[in-house]
């Protein structure tokens, strides 16, 4: 026969609400830990994703992600001329919010460089990678596009050929990729008036030229999209990325790029360093004091509910001495229910998890180290908030059974 | 008094003082009480109410030490004073069972649990512990409410679990304040018999506090107490038979 299961078997109703509180205080602790990993893991999974061994972009930027970078489409040929250089390929990326149905629909834009990279690493869950350089996307599901959608960003509209799970930019929206001619298109996207306009100075600043005064069929190239100006450069892209031949150094390549002057160079780890430094470390000192906080208030609770219990039954563990009971009995006692009490509520904490988590904006990822780690901080606080109740038990002479 | 020699001293109390509070509120419950009780020696103590009885009780019960005077049980010197010479509650556990004057079950616990957790306490194995709690109950004639909790329970049942429990780990000394107030004639009287033969059996030495004096033959010794001071010893029919033997 077990006192502390006899206890609260007697006690089911309170003990179980208790339980119940102190489980979702402990979801809430569980979850706030597991948003924490969901932002780590958004914000370096494109990074993971995309693997390249060198990230070449804008001088002194920390971009792509942490922030804007820009650099000519030509770097590409550059790096590639590095030796040891396996491959190079372009990089875009950038977040747009449009509307779609008279929702607000973010998504972060993500360039492949067809035909090199068709987005065959990209973790599809339906329909197929991109297969022709325009009018095609891989959408992951959080921006909630079916395979066949149509959508039209700028003048175009493209198809969703593929879906992807668990593609979520630093900040939490669905990355959708196109090629990076798309991409660009979408980016930079003018409206047919400031084209016109723009033609227009064109021509005024073209006929002032003395190449145009001596050649004026040139001017005829002001009516032209932009793109097939001969001299003017393509729009640029966000960064350059670098395969690396096997046998190659990271090291010595990495500083062969960061010597010439218009560029910065990271390597994956930077990469992923820069998104956990930045916003990701706020958000972790501020989800870790609130799980601290929560932690404090569920071993409150528990400790108040374990002495409370302990009041009620004062008389019983007065006639416990008194018949004999040692210290250990009556410790093991509350100590048990302690134990009882924090491991239900842990296993509630995570049984609704599981149930609540999914449906939360942002993905909540419940790391095994995590849980474990929380479940030994629910054993702590289950001895701790004990200590109240077993002093008070100690304390009651065998007397007070007589009472 | 011829009977009781050759038999082992169970308890020996001597000079046992008790005061509660101090200064104005002093009481002084218990005055130079000494007392010698033998292995297998039915006892009652008589009384008016607040005369000292229970007081007394639980200085022999390593309950409530008295604050002077020195408690010897089994031979063995347990309270000088109020400092103990032994463990007193493993030495309660072992040797001594109590019912008092209102039961004092334990609430969360059945009524056969209630007479389980004394055995448990002392090691004793789930098994073992039942069979002997039913057979207790089933003499005491509760077997039937084994599985009650103490909530449903009468006031008289109560208190047969109460004996039951005191009973359960064959205690050498057995103390029961007033154990028959909540029973009708005949249960009372059955339970004062069931200590009489404990006591024949196990050799027990058994005090009772009681105001029943309808029960009062089964007792060797009657005691009263009046104003913190024991009276009046004297023998009752058994112990008179005895000692013509
Ligand atoms: N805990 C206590 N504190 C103060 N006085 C007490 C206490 N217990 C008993 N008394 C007093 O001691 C005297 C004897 O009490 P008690 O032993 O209970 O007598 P009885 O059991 O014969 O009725 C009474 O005057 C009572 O008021
Ligand atoms: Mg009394």
């Amino acid at each position: 026969m077990n006192l502390a299961l006899k206890d609260i078997q007697h006690n089911l109703g309170r003990f179980s609400l208790t339980a119940i509180g102190i489980g979702m205080l402990l979801m809430i602790v569980m979850g706030m830990g597991g948003i924490y990993r969901g932002i780590v893991e958004d914000a370096t999974l494109l990074v993971d994703r995309v693997d390249a061994d060198l990230w070449v972009v804008q001088r002194e930027t920390r971009g792509p992600f942490a922030e804007l970078s820009r650099v000519p489409p030509s770097l590409v040929h550059r790096v590639a001329a590095v030796p040891g250089v396996q491959s190079s390929r372009e990089f875009v990326y950038h977040t747009i919010q449009r509307e779609r149905d008279g929702q607000p629909l973010r998504m972060a834009i993500l360039g492949l460089d067809w035909p090199i990279d068709r987005g065959e690493w990209l973790p599809l869950s339906a329909g197929r990678p991109i297969a022709q350089g325009h009018y095609e996307m891989v959408a992951d599901q959080s921006l909630g596009l079916r395979l066949g959608d149509q959508i039209v960003l700028g003048k175009d509209s493209y198809t969703v050929v593929g879906i992807t799970e668990s593609m979520i930019s630093a900040s939490g929206d669905g990355i959708a990729a196109f090629s990076i001619d798309d991409a660009q298109a979408v980016q930079f996207d003018t409206p047919g008036e400031a084209i016109r306009l723009e033609r227009a100075a064109r021509e005024a600043r073209g006929e002032s030229f003395e190449l145009t005064v001596r050649q004026p069929d040139v001017l005829e190239n002001v009516w032209k999209p932009t793109a097939e100006l001969p001299a003017v450069a393509r729009p640029q892209i966000s960064a350059v990325l670098v395969k690396l031949s096997p046998a190659s150094s990271l090291a010595d390549i990495k500083d062969i790029i960061a010597g010439w002057g218009d560029v910065s160079v990271f390597t994956q780890e930077g990469q992923r360093e820069l998104l956990l430094r930045g916003t990701v470390d706020r958000a972790r000192r501020q989800i870790g004091l609130f799980r601290v906080l929560l932690t404090v208030i569920a071993a409150i609770i528990m400790a108040l509910i374990l002495y409370t219990l302990t009041l009620d039954k004062i008389h019983s563990i007065a006639l416990l001495k008194l018949i004999g009971a040692s210290n250990a009995v009556i410790l093991g006692m509350i100590l048990q229910q302690a134990l009882i009490l924090g491991c239900v509520g842990y296993a509630i904490a995570y049984l609704a998890g599981h149930q609540v988590f999914p449906v939360f904006p942002r993905r909540v990822i419940l790391a095994t180290g995590d849980l474990i780690q929380l479940g030994i901080v629910v054993i702590a606080i289950s001895i701790a908030s004990s200590f109240l109740g077993i002093w008070k038990a100690l304390k009651v002479s065998p007397n007070e059974a007589l009472t | 008094m011829t009977e009781s020699q050759g038999r082992e001293i169970a308890i020996s109390a001597m000079d046992l003082t008790k005061r509660y509070g101090s200064g104005n509120t002093e009481v002084l419950a218990m005055r130079n009480v000494s007392m010698t009780i033998h292995s297998a020696e039915v006892v009652a103590l008589l009384g008016p109410s607040g005369s000292g009885k229970s007081t007394f009780l639980t200085a022999v019960g390593l309950i409530n030490p008295p604050t002077s005077g020195s408690i010897s049980i089994r031979g063995q010197k347990v309270l000088d004073g109020e400092s103990a010479l032994v463990n007193l509650r493993s030495f309660r556990r072992r040797h001594i069972g109590f019912i008092f004057q209102k039961s004092n079950l334990i609430p969360f616990l059945t009524a056969i649990e209630n007479v389980q957790v004394a055995m448990q306490l002392n090691g004793q194995a789930a098994r073992v512990s039942r069979q002997r709690a039913l057979e207790l109950m089933d003499y005491l004639g509760i077997a039937d409410r084994a599985s009650n909790l103490p909530a449903m329970l009468s006031g008289g049942q109560q208190q047969r679990v109460a004996v039951a429990r005191a009973l359960a780990n064959h205690p050498s000394v057995i103390l029961a304040d007033e154990p028959t107030a909540a029973l009708d004639g005949h249960r009372g009287r059955q339970v004062m018999e069931l200590f009489a033969k404990v006591a024949r059996e196990q050799g027990a030495a058994v005090i009772v506090v009681t105001h029943d004096h309808r029960a009062l033959d089964v007792f060797d010794t009657i005691y009263e107490m009046e104003d913190g001071v024991i009276t009046k010893p004297t023998h009752s029919r058994s112990a008179v038979s005895g000692s013509s033997d």
